[in-house]
């Protein structure tokens, strides 16, 4: 589903390399865990991954169901199936989160040349899926994640992921900022989602999560490279050892 | 130097002077109201009408951009239109005449005409100072107009909706409102024009809050792409008064909406809240001038701007704290969203104290669509062009929901808002 290759990446601002030859793939029905010091270039994996045009590819490819989606936007990647979900949720006052949710959902469907969906239907899904997550409806009502708690934020993430029936999922360190119970809720969220064909992308620094939403395989990011593959008995490893050991047999 | 000798003028001017000497003898009023008028327009003929070297002007020069007036039409005909938000009581002055027919039993109303006939609106038919251009103009040639009275105690549940509908010529009204003691009432004055013919519009509204009163006031100023607007609200606030007041312009070719309001008694406060909805080759300008009289008021204002096109936006801001106006709190903001490289707003914000334990502020900003924001919309599928237009609305739409008392009025400002987007964008 995912084959990334050889990719090189820089900030676009400032041509400071982050992604140093990153080889990466991942199959439909796998939930891969990216795991990394930090400033190995996580996050900004994530951020190429969807579009974000702060950073420049300069050299390999992304091939998403065997297509490079380099020349795609964000928005046309998204409804191509990618999904991000934000390590930092953006507010956005004045945009409701239920005008939100329906633009974002119809948008996509019209780019597939679906039809609309109508609005008791569109409740419909999301009074669901709320429901799933224990969103309350109040928190529907606010603006977009405007004076959510850090636990919410995530939740309406895993929300919109839910709603829009990503093929691909990012989740960039969605564990950060969540206490146990909250953890709990956005794992199950996301387990709910594992599928044959969906594929699955963790990032995170702490194997906490992986205890959660136990992942196919493990890799380790390291200055833009992913220096190491394993099962999800490497996350343990790391979890004991700490990266320092795997960093120096790779050097 | 002789000024009235060294006024050659313009077009815009002789019209004016014209429409005026045109209508000699048909102008309502008593012989205090002629005489004033008189001295407006012979003022006006004078000293002409103000340019970049009056402060108060110096970013609306409007000798140099009031190009033409047209000329007066009293066969002119506008016809009514739905009010803004369903179920208000609606109070119509179509080209510049009254109708007072289905008047809401809890207001007192009158028109205007009467009054100037009467001798009574003398009084209040004086400009507010040298530069007061929009009480000049509009003191000569008003002609009609509503006085209204809410009562003591009275509580209007539905929006009273003052609409004044213009299809062309010139229109000049005005408006004397006050609410009495504990009164609460939402008011729209609401400025439209029915085509795009060119209109030339004056309008002044008198407010004025007794203690304790609650009121919600919009001016919703929708004139048409060819129109001039000079619209002017005076408003006092009593003991205890609240007055949230809310300004949209989302039309006209060139306009000016002043806002001068006193907190004439302890616990007055005032929200002011404006949004300039600016595109095309328009010239908007919004000038707020509030005195905090006495001590213990507060006061809160932010304005936001859309710039889309060649237009050209003005914000004057000017807070005076007295002397012995202790206490008081005033907080003043401007935010700016630039959309074309062509666009231009000028943002004047000033503060005047003369107490010296207030907590006063403002600021002005002129930024860009936040690129997080946006990022975080295209992120989800949708396209850039929509995801910008969100974002737009947004931040407008952000001092609308402070309305939240009443979701129809929100609704319907909403919806004036992505309209006018929709058009623009």
């Amino acid at each position: 589903m995912l084959e990334i290759k050889n990719l090189h990446a820089r900030i676009a601002e400032d041509g400071t390399e982050i992604i140093r030859g990153l080889n990466l793939t991942v199959k439909a029905g796998e939930v891969a865990a990216i795991m990394g010091p930090n400033g190995s270039g996580k996050s900004t994996l994530s951020y190429i991954l969807s579009g974000r045009e702060d950073y420049e590819v300069t050299e390999g490819d992304i091939l998403y169901n065997g297509e490079s989606i380099l020349e795609l936007d964000a928005s046309e990647r998204a409804a191509k199936g990618i999904f991000l979900a934000f390590q930092y949720p953006v507010e956005i006052p004045g945009v409701a989160t239920m005008q939100f949710l329906k633009v974002a959902m119809n948008e996509q469907r019209k780019y597939r040349g679906e039809d609309e969906l109508t609005t008791p239907e569109f409740m419909r899904r999301v009074k669901e899926a709320a429901a799933e997550l224990k969103i309350a409806p109040e928190m529907l009502r606010r603006p977009l994640n405007v004076g959510f708690s850090g636990g919410e934020k995530k939740r309406a993430e895993i929300l919109q992921m839910a709603l829009l029936e990503p093929k691909l999922c990012v989740l960039d360190e969605t564990d950060s900022g969540l206490d146990i119970d909250a953890l709990k809720i956005v794992a199950d969220g996301v387990n709910a989602l594992r599928s044959p064909d969906r594929a699955v992308v963790v990032i995170t620094h702490y194997q906490r999560l992986l205890n959660y939403i136990v992942p196919d395989t493990v890799h380790v990011l390291y200055k833009g490279q992913v220096i190491k593959s394993g099962d999800k008995t490497l996350a343990h490893e790391l979890e004991a050892n700490g990266y320092a050991e795997i960093i120096e047999a790779a050097a | 130097m002789n000024m009235q000798q060294a006024i050659k003028m313009t077009a815009a001017e002789t019209a004016l002077v014209d429409a005026y000497t045109a209508q000699i003898g048909d102008l309502p009023g008593d012989g205090a109201v002629l005489s004033l008028r008189d001295t407006l327009v012979h003022e006006l003929k004078t000293s002409g009408l103000p340019t970049r070297r009056v402060e108060a002007w110096h970013y609306t020069d409007l000798r140099t951009l009031l190009r033409a007036v047209p000329a007066a039409d009293p066969t002119a005909f506008a016809e009514r239109v739905d009010p803004l938000v369903p179920g208000s009581s609606v109070l119509s002055v179509r080209n510049g005449q009254a109708d007072i027919k289905n008047v809401p039993e809890q207001l007192t109303v009158r028109s205007y005409t009467e009054s100037l006939l009467d001798g009574s609106a003398a009084a209040g038919l004086s400009v507010l100072g040298a530069d007061d251009a929009i009480g000049r103009i509009n003191g000569g040639l008003v002609r009609g107009g509503l006085e209204i009275a809410v009562a003591a105690g009275v509580e209007i549940e539905a929006p009273v909706e003052i609409q004044v509908v213009q299809s062309h010529g010139q229109a000049h009204t005005r408006f004397p409102v006050s609410f009495g003691a504990g009164a609460k009432a939402t008011v729209i004055e609401r400025h439209l024009s029915t085509n795009a013919e060119q209109s030339f519009v004056s309008s002044v509204s008198d407010v004025t809050l007794a203690e304790g009163a609650d009121v919600i006031w919009i001016i919703l100023q929708q004139q048409g792409p060819a129109d001039t607007h000079l619209g002017q609200i005076r408003f006092d606030l009593g003991k205890d008064a609240k007055l949230h007041l809310f300004v949209i312009n989302a039309g006209g070719k060139l306009v000016r909406q002043e806002l001068h309001g006193r907190a004439t008694g302890e616990g007055a406060d005032l929200t002011l809240r404006g949004i300039n909805l600016l595109g095309g080759e328009s010239h908007t300008d919004l000038t707020f001038t509030l005195s905090h009289d006495v001590p213990h008021t507060t006061s809160s204002e932010i304005i936001r701007n859309v710039v889309f096109d060649r237009a050209k936006g003005v914000f004057q801001g000017k807070i005076l704290v007295a002397q012995d106006a202790q206490k008081t709190d005033a907080k003043m903001s401007c935010n700016t969203l630039l959309l074309s490289d062509d666009a231009d707003f000028s943002a004047k914000p000033e503060l005047e104290i003369f107490a010296d334990d207030v907590q006063c502020g403002h600021g002005a900003t002129v930024i860009d669509i936040d690129h997080t924001q946006l990022f975080y919309l295209l992120a989800r599928g949708i396209p850039e062009n929509k995801a910008r237009a969100m974002l737009v609305n947004a931040f407008v739409a952000e001092i609308v929901e402070e309305l939240e008392d009443d979701e129809d009025l929100v609704e319907s400002l909403e919806s004036v808002i992505s309209a006018w987007l929709e058009k623009h964008a």
